[in-house]
């Protein structure tokens, strides 16, 4: 299955682009996300997106509660760090 | 009048927008507005506001239909910039027009509070050429706590 992941704010300077496809064999959960991001991008990412601040939208839908993520295959999950707007 | 809410990815002339804008309301007694620009000084070159298409734009739509449900106006305006912006440059209008001024007032500052502290916009600075994102401040959540 084939997702996109979509960083916003800062996140995207810790990340190094705006959005970054994810190839993986299955749906992921919400902790083989944060493992995925781990391996493929600095610790501080993962760390900062499993903080209570940042929030997730998955197609366009924001969580109420990202540990009840499922990534399934032509999702777009997007990380949400504090706004700051007007 | 229904609620007109945009989110622009250009500059934008807030006096034209705000003539079109009471020109479609004769019967309104008051007018408010609210102009936010980007503040020349402190270094900054620059100011760069992000969205996010799916949430930016909806989202800005419900607070609309939020502001209209509790006060009595008889139009609303909501204009956001996104993308990099200079010194002086408008960043966000809003109107209301109502019947009776205080409506207006409320209205209007309702969602300027709820734009600055709930809407899916970040911000960053270019400061000595360096881009800074900025960080929620305590008074915007101070500033939103304030309507219950």
């Amino acid at each position: 299955m084939q997702a996109r992941l979509v960083f916003l704010g800062r996140l995207e300077d810790l990340a190094g682009c705006a959005d970054h496809d994810l190839a993986a064999s299955a749906p992921l959960d919400w902790y083989d996300v944060l493992g995925w991001l781990g391996d493929h991008f600095v610790p501080e990412l993962a760390d900062t997106v499993a903080g209570d601040k940042v929030r997730v939208a998955v197609n366009g839908a924001l969580l109420g509660d990202k540990h009840a993520l499922v990534l399934a295959d032509g999702d777009e999950l997007a990380f949400l760090p504090p706004v700051s707007g007007g | 009048m229904d609620s007109q809410v945009r989110l622009l990815t250009a500059p934008f002339d807030p006096a034209a927008l705000l003539a079109a804008f009471t020109a479609g309301l004769p019967h309104a007694g008051g007018v408010v507005s609210f102009l936010g620009q980007v503040r020349a000084g402190e270094g900054v070159e620059a100011l760069e506001l992000r969205h996010y298409e799916p949430l930016t734009l909806p989202a800005m739509r419900d607070l609309a239909v939020r502001v209209r449900g509790r006060w009595d106006i008889d139009g609303l305006l909501i204009v956001h910039r996104s993308g990099e912006m200079g010194p002086a440059e408008p960043i966000v209008l809003v109107a209301a027009a109502a019947r009776h001024r205080r409506d207006a007032f409320a209205a209007v500052d309702f969602a300027m509070d709820h734009l600055k502290s709930e809407s899916w916009f970040w911000k960053r600075e270019k400061r000595g050429g360096i881009w800074h994102w900025i960080e929620p401040r305590e008074q915007d959540f101070e500033d939103i706590a304030r309507w219950g």
